[in-house]
């Protein structure tokens, strides 16, 4: 799975800035009209927008794991932890050049590594690591993220 | 940037008592709808948590802005974290971020800074590091 398009824009950083807190004029250009508007250090979690089957997005038609008339609308995804993907245990990230709006990436993803661990509370706990490429248009790396999963072995009993 | 040395402290106020509508703004922005950070009836029932609670990255967001308020937003050569605990509706956060070393690499000056955010009970909800160029 990969972002074949992610465009970066002033209008998504300013919204991504006001969400988390961050009042830096600089993320709000699409305001102030300034002409270099530099993404937050973790905008390119946002990508997700930009992948047109992500997961934890609901989709028009499609059963969709959270409430509606039930407490889910769809039975056990199979994760463990009771989540779409379990939990997020890390994020690391490395910052190649400086991203700005007004860039086009991809994101793409490399093989990560698994490992397990013994939980404190007993059962296994199963790492996974994702790792993605953000390359501009002229394929130059831009960002490179890598994120921790953890799901444990436990599944979360679901209502029939 | 030039006085940057080991040992500077600096403490920053992220968020005081964080409202579930900040996670839904994060959701919204970020594109990660997970019910976990939204649906408290699925959150509670379904998946056994005492409520919603906030994505890791919005945490990692808002402490990122200890070190690029310090140090400019593209000095960031790296930024690493792990979520060590739970963010809840009603929390309050503060980070604090230290200069553990300056050192040079190929040529330019950089700072490794240890990060860490720590809930309204004193308890540690992030930590982590970043490496900034001073130059």
């Amino acid at each position: 799975m990969g972002i074949e398009r992610f465009p970066v824009e002033a209008g998504h950083i300013l919204l991504f800035a006001r969400a988390i807190g961050d009042t830096n004029p600089a993320y709000a250009g699409a305001l102030s009209g300034d002409a270099v508007v530099p993404a937050p250090p973790t905008f390119v979690q946002s990508s997700a927008q930009f992948d047109p089957d992500y997961f934890l997005r609901p989709k028009p038609g499609e059963p969709w794991f959270g409430s509606g008339k039930n407490a889910t609308g769809k039975v056990s995804s199979g994760g463990g932890g009771g989540g779409g993907g379990g939990l997020h245990a890390e994020q690391h990230y490395e910052y190649h050049q400086p991203l700005r709006a007004g860039e086009i990436l991809t994101g793409t993803e490399v093989p990560g590594k698994t490992w397990e661990k013994e939980g404190r509370r007993g059962g296994k706990l199963l790492f996974s690591e994702n790792v993605i490429e953000y390359r501009n248009a002229k394929g130059e790396l831009v960002v490179t993220a890598r994120g921790v999963g953890v799901r444990t072995e436990k599944v979360v009993e679901q209502g029939s | 940037m030039a006085d940057v040395k080991k040992g500077d402290k600096k403490e920053l106020l992220l968020v005081d008592d964080l409202s579930r509508t900040q996670i839904v703004q994060y959701a919204g922005a970020s594109g990660d709808y997970n019910p976990l950070h939204s649906d408290d009836k699925f959150t509670t029932e379904v998946a056994g948590y005492p409520s919603v609670f906030a994505h890791g990255m919005l945490t990692m967001g808002m402490t990122g802005r200890i070190v690029t308020d310090w140090f400019g937003v593209e000095s960031l050569q790296k930024y690493g974290v792990r979520f060590v605990k739970q963010v809840f509706p009603g929390d309050t956060l503060t980070a604090t971020a230290e200069v553990i070393d300056v050192r040079d690499e190929g040529g330019t000056r950089v700072a490794d800074v240890s990060v860490t955010t720590v809930n309204q009970d004193g308890d540690a909800v992030l930590t982590g590091a970043a490496t900034v160029r001073l130059a």
